[in-house]
């Protein structure tokens, strides 16, 4: 079959196409984007009509995939963890309500938050859950997993989650792929009462999903993509999950010495945690994120010294693997080059030059010179690199929509004023219900809604919000008067901190769109058009 | 053969597109290919990186040890500096020695060249300039790779074929300017 050269999320995407889905569903976020993008330029999600067209927030998306899964076809969804946060209701839900149709999710996890607020490990919500988790260590293993996780939860009827942190999703490599299969037709669930998650309804689908961890777990032992690898070399066995298995094997030229439990299934089969524990003096436990299995492994009180981890700081607390880190663990030398020369600085990411961001952070950071600091709520996007020199224009980001009701909340304890800084696709994704909870308390709070009209931080999607703003400002409660466009540019820049000025005074909910497309995504729709043109 | 590339530059300057025509001559010639791409927040405006690994022989780690980097291409020069951990002590630099200054503490001229001259091996040179020389003055990246080109274990022709392949699409005058560049660069390097 055909090779291609795949990063993990594209082989991810080729992977659920060639598995037969009928949409994927899918907010974006670092490192999650790929997938959706590539199957939205796919030649077979346009001849097949699969659906991929974003959605408004990560819990929208789950919810329609679970409808997917509900009429007997398959669904993809996909997200960063902290969207897991946001569809944490229907994740947990669907666990108890089962699949139908092949229902997979896959969690992009950022360790040492290379473009994230945390580091949050998303094996924990599959323990949560109590559902099968997979997690490949490379991207023919993601392919080739994709599939088989879309058949695991139709064969069990369970949702299945697929993690990938951001080395994986990130890098790129060889991948082969398989013959296609097609889409499921539509057919109910038998049972009538699977997605009626009354009580009643509820108690005996909870036992359900209880009854069926032992055979999980059974699956994660017989599947094929967790291996125990014989070693001679008893000193040491080390259970390897995810890549953290790659950077394992990279120390040892492809052959550890010492016995190996490669994972990339959850539940860990216990015989082989068991075969592994007894056979050896020590075992090194390697998870990229938290230390989940090595804390169960372990025990809460454990100080026997056999087992060797992140909690015992024989690995790092915190913060993604690599190779070095490995090495250091395993009491290998160290191969470091030449030091970082003093002159080399820090280069942290900035707004581009020309985006209008920086003119409304400009205009505000003058229309509110007179109070002080603390007054400005951000939120997460581009424009949280307000937050940096030279603007220093906000002084909170936590999560998706939090500008708004953090400032909602500050103006309820008396802070005045209290001014909330979103971005047009943070705004439809989870703005909102906040605006409606200020507008309904009459709270004194300005809303300053930035609308370069796409979601520019994972590189130009389009923005559920598009067109649409003043009219849901205005359908939440808004008064007409106090909604306030204006166009952040250098020219404008008097009139912008007038208009700033005005709705700040304002005792009530004012709302200001600064709008002006994203730089990067003018471009290249400007590029397009004169491609257009020519042809 | 086995090489080790770390990919440097600042969010924009176009590192991915050299990994593209590196790792395409790679695998034209049946080698394992991995390569750690950086997206994100990062890409604006901040330091980014790739780690690129061809192999005949499979490859373990997605991401190059410490120590352990042939080569480091980059098309900044204070980027070319921030990976020298990671480069093996037999290891050389290629770079282009235009700065791109966003940082209010950007090192002056005279500090800058001081910590590349003490590098070992290195070769350092205005791209861009070779680049407007040439007439296509957004293939600076090109020339770089040109520069590389003798370092990477492949005969020549196998970039230009390469390159040929990936630039097909945007017609033969693209193709043709940036197997322009590439020349330049290794002539550069031959200097």
């Amino acid at each position: 079959m055909q090779k291609l050269l795949l990063l993990g999320d594209e082989a991810i995407a080729q992977g659920a196409l060639d598995a037969g889905i009928s949409g994927v569903y899918a907010y974006p976020g670092t490192p999650s984007t790929e997938i959706t993008e590539y199957i939205q330029h796919s030649k077979k999600a346009k001849e097949e009509g699969i659906h991929c067209t974003w959605s408004a927030n990560e819990k929208t998306a789950m919810e329609a995939a679970v409808g997917v899964s509900y009429t007997g076809r398959r669904a993809l969804v996909c997200m960063k963890h902290v969207g897991l946060n946001v569809a944490a209701d229907p994740f947990t839900n669907s666990a108890v309500t089962g699949a139908n149709g092949g229902l997979v999710y896959l969690i992009a996890d950022d360790p040492s938050m290379h473009s994230s607020q945390d580091e949050q490990d998303s094996r924990s919500y599959a323990r949560f859950a109590q559902i099968p988790c997979m997690e490949p260590s490379n991207q023919q293993e993601a392919y080739d997993m994709i599939r088989y996780a879309f058949d695991l939860s139709e064969k069990l009827q369970t949702p299945v989650l697929f993690r990938v942190t951001t080395r994986m999703a990130h890098s790129r490599s060889g991948v082969e792929l398989r013959e296609g299969r097609g889409q499921n037709p539509v057919k109910l669930d038998p049972n009538p009462k699977r997605f009626i998650l009354l009580p009643a309804n509820a108690r005996v689908l909870y036992k359900e999903l209880l009854a069926k961890q032992p055979e999980f777990e059974n699956r994660a032992l017989q599947d094929g993509f967790n291996a125990y690898l014989e070693g001679s070399d008893k000193k040491l066995g080390i259970i390897a999950c995810g890549i953290g298995y790659n950077y394992l094997q990279e120390n040892f030229g492809g052959k550890c010495p010492h016995p190996v439990l490669k994972v990339s299934q959850y539940p860990i089969p216990r015989t082989w945690v068991k075969k592994i524990t007894d056979e050896c003096d020590k075992v090194l436990i390697v998870e990229e994120g938290y230390p989940i299995y090595e804390e169960l492994i372990r025990g809460y009180l454990d100080a026997s010294g056999k087992i060797l981890g992140r909690l015992d700081g024989t690995l790092p607390r915190d913060g993604e693997l690599n190779p070095n880190i490995l090495a250091k663990a395993l009491g290998l030398p160290k191969t470091c080059g030449e030091p970082i020369p003093d002159v080399v600085v820090a280069r942290p990411p900035s707004l581009c030059n020309g985006c209008p961001h920086a003119d409304t952070y400009t205009a505000l950071n003058e229309a509110m010179k007179e109070y002080g600091r603390g007054h400005v709520f951000g939120d997460i996007g581009c424009y949280t690199l307000g937050a940096l020199p030279p603007y220093g224009a906000i002084g909170s980001t936590v999560d998706m929509g939090a500008s708004i009701t953090m400032a909602k909340g500050a103006a309820d304890a008396g802070l005045r004023p209290a001014v909330a800084v979103i971005g047009d696709s943070t705004f439809t994704h989870s703005g909102m219900t906040g605006l409606l909870d200020a507008v309904n308390d009459k709270s004194s709070i300005t809303v300053i809604i930035m609308d370069n009209s796409t979601t520019g931080m994972t590189g130009g999607q389009d923005s559920a919000a598009f067109g649409k703003i003043e009219q849901i400002c205005m359908g939440l409660g808004v008064e007409k008067e106090h909604i306030r466009v204006i166009t952040p540019l250098k020219n404008n820049h008097d009139e912008n901190v007038r208009v700033m000025k005005e709705e700040i005074a304002y005792q009530g909910v004012s709302v200001i769109v600064p709008r002006r497309e994203c730089i990067q995504t003018a471009v290249r729709h400007a590029k397009e058009a004169a491609k257009a043109k020519k042809a | 053969m086995k090489k080790d590339i770390i990919l440097a530059g600042v969010g924009g300057q176009g590192i991915l597109s050299i990994a593209t025509v590196i790792g395409r001559a790679a695998v034209a010639n049946g080698m394992y290919l991995k390569q750690a791409e950086v997206h994100g927040m990062s890409q604006r405006g901040g330091d980014v990186q790739s780690h690129l690994r061809i192999s005949t022989e499979p490859i373990c780690s997605d991401l190059i040890p410490e120590g352990k980097a042939d080569l480091i291409i980059s098309v900044e020069p204070m980027e070319s500096l921030r990976y020298l951990p990671m480069l093996n002590a037999d290891g050389w630099v290629i770079t282009n020695n235009v700065p791109f200054k966003n940082v209010p503490d950007y090192p002056s001229d005279a500090d800058l060249e001081k910590a590349m001259k003490s590098v070992k091996n290195m070769i350092a040179f205005n791209a861009d300039q070779l680049a407007r020389e040439i007439g296509s003055p957004r293939s600076a990246n090109m020339v770089i790779l040109g520069a590389a080109a003798d370092k990477l274990g492949l005969p020549y022709e196998e970039f230009e074929k390469a390159v040929a392949a990936i630039f097909a699409a945007k017609g033969e005058d693209i193709v043709s300017a940036n197997l322009k560049a590439m020349a330049s660069g290794r002539e550069q390097s031959q200097k």
